[in-house]
């Protein structure tokens, strides 16, 4: 018989028992979502939660979080959760976004809920590429990269440069808090579960903006192993992409609200 | 009730706050700034949502937000910017959300200018967003017609789960007129049973329209028509004036009423047998009227302030029984009563 003493892994309550992720195989989109998923249950927020879903692979969302969701249109993820947030104070209520969505066609969007430090939080898969399409070349695109719209490796003259957008979203006044974690590694996945942990917090103390970018693999559109594209994210992003904290002023945040 | 004087862009404004609206979210354009101007002041007053969004693409997502969660949510444009709007208007409607759109038409295209028109027939009725789906659609006259519609409005996308536009032009936005502000006269309709609140002692509830199985799509879109078909059979909403014995009726819509009406009383002095029909709801679209009128009068004439847009719709409706006629102009000073006389004359 199945003690309940014994059991050290189990599906987190936000997730929807009996659903699969439909991600391919090797794509961190699934232990993203999973580490949000278990601290909405640590945190007890499972049930004032109003999660909001965005285009691209992060799209169907709602499948997976055992929570209401509402989907938004291409890069207006940020705000349809203003909208969300500031008619009910008492939600809690985040984004979950693909680097394409946030920073490229969404970016207005995304730093002016920053700079109005909307009490939400964003966070932000960045593979480098447009997944669902079909891995076209991105806003975070690293110079080099091949894609199916930079064959010949993207460059300065066609394409200009990627954005670095933990770093940027810590410019924003508004934002409390922005970091950048990874899930290539046991350690990190432990790390980044930190960090979302802490951005979620200064959502709960109503302190302001914050956010987490996640650097993640697409190991279909990379054309590369699960263990190699883990292997890329060390060599190749993080050099351009550091993973840390950006910015934490809580104690700001704290001034702010008196 | 007190009579008051005021512009049609405050008596919008005031109107959504007695329609009890949670959140106004939007971005200036002439001529409907003062809509957003007055809700910046009074809905933080009342501890309610405003928000100065960066652009109407997020004032229109933002408005989607506050909706999915049940809350009365509203913005306001014009033209060019409700332009902006169209993708999240499809998305409000695929997820039949209780939204107000007020736009409020300058000329067009593009930039154009500031000077009334009524070219955003089409934009509004017709939309431009993508796939199968309806907006409600009413047009005001006068400003009392501001707080009337928008009142109805906010029932209406309630009681359907649909957006609303309320299409106004500058000339109603910016003219003054006296008014009567009463208090909200419509039930209001719940929305416990489908809006976003947080899963608590019930299932997640999710709100979306990607949807790769086919038949669950086929499903969702004809189950929308059979709402539209209802609010085809419920919501028609018209003016008729002076129809009876006409040989020629004039169809009008918004702002164009006024100068139809006065033309029609100084045709009728002259002995013209002349009356008028206007569309109040644009959608639903008043067609069967229409087809009656043309069952009973010799002559339809269109008068617009564009190069005709409503009167494919009325031509559908009369569908070849009598001849209809246009009159209109793009832009400028609106065509004046002596025109439309003229007109007249010259079709009767």
């Amino acid at each position: 018989m199945r003690n309940e003493k014994n059991i050290v892994f189990k599906l987190p309550d936000s997730l929807k028992e009996g659903a699969t992720f439909s991600f391919c195989p090797g794509c961190d989109h699934g232990l993203a979502i999973r580490i949000i998923a278990e601290l909405l249950d640590e945190m007890n927020l499972r049930e004032k939660t109003i999660a909001v879903a965005s285009v691209g692979c992060s799209v169907m969302l709602y499948r997976w979080i055992n929570t209401d969701c509402v989907e938004s249109p291409h890069g207006r993820a940020l705000a349809v959760a203003t909208g969300i947030k500031r008619t009910n104070k008492d939600k809690f209520v985040f984004t979950y976004q693909g680097d394409g969505d946030f920073a490229s066609i969404g970016l207005a969007e995304s730093m002016h809920a920053a700079l109005r430090s909307e009490k939400v939080t964003a966070i932000c898969i960045n593979n480098t590429t447009y997944g669902m399409t079909g891995g076209q070349g991105g806003p975070t695109t690293i110079m080099g990269q091949v894609t199916t719209t930079s064959q010949d490796g993207r460059n300065v003259e066609l394409h200009g440069y990627p954005i670095k957008i933990a770093e940027q979203i810590a410019l924003c006044e508004g934002t409390i808090f922005s970091a950048r974690g990874s899930l290539d590694s046991i350690d990190n996945i432990k790390k980044t579960k930190k960090l979302i942990k802490k951005a979620f917090e200064i959502q709960q103390k109503g302190l302001g903006f914050s956010f987490v970018e996640i650097l993640s693999t697409c190991p279909t559109n990379w054309r590369m192993t699960p263990q190699e594209s883990h292997e890329r994210v060390r060599s190749e992003l993080m050099p351009i992409y550091p993973l840390g904290i950006y910015k934490s002023e809580e104690e700001r945040g704290k001034r702010k609200e008196e | 009730m007190q009579k008051m004087l005021t512009k049609g862009n405050y008596a919008i404004a005031q109107a959504a706050i007695n329609a009890g609206c949670d959140g106004y979210f939007g971005y200036p354009i002439t001529p409907q700034s003062e809509i957003g101007e007055y809700l910046s002041k009074k809905m933080p007053e009342l501890g309610r949502t405003y928000v100065s969004a960066e652009s109407e693409l997020a004032a229109i997502n933002m408005v989607l937000g506050a909706c999915s969660t049940g809350k009365k949510a509203m913005t306001s444009s014009s033209s060019l910017a409700i332009a902006l709007m169209q993708e999240a208007i499809g998305f409000l409607a695929a997820d039949e959300l209780p939204a107000i759109i007020v736009s409020v038409m300058r000329a067009g295209p593009a930039l154009g200018y500031i000077y009334p028109s009524q070219g955003d027939y089409n934009q509004a009725v017709v939309g431009g967003s993508n796939g199968d789906y309806r907006t409600i659609v009413l047009a005001p006259s006068t400003v009392q017609e501001c707080v009337d519609l928008t009142y109805k409005s906010f029932y209406l996308a309630q009681k359907y789960r649909n957006p609303v536009i309320l299409l106004a032009d500058g000339m109603l936005g910016q003219m003054m007129e006296p008014v009567e502000i009463s208090d909200y006269p419509y039930p209001e309709v719940s929305p416990e049973y489908w809006a976003l609140t947080g899963a608590k002692n019930r299932e997640p509830r999710a709100i979306y329209n990607l949807e790769p199985e086919e038949e669950v799509l086929i499903n969702r879109v004809e189950k929308l028509f059979e709402k539209y078909k209802k609010i085809e059979e419920n919501e028609v909403d018209f003016e008729e004036y002076l129809t009876d014995d006409a040989d020629l009726v004039v169809i009008c819509f918004g702002s164009m009423t006024r100068n139809v009406k006065s033309a029609v009383n100084k045709c009728r002095k002259k002995g013209i047998r002349v009356g008028m029909f206007r569309p109040i709801s644009l959608w639903p679209f008043p067609a069967k009227e229409i087809l009656n009128l043309a069952q009973k009068t010799k002559k339809i004439l269109v008068v617009e302030m564009n190069m005709g847009q409503m009167i494919k719709d009325v031509k559908l409706a009369v569908n070849g029984k009598i001849s209809v006629e246009f009159y209109g102009k793009p832009v400028g000073q609106w065509l004046s009563v002596e025109e439309i006389i003229d007109k007249v004359r010259g079709e009767t």
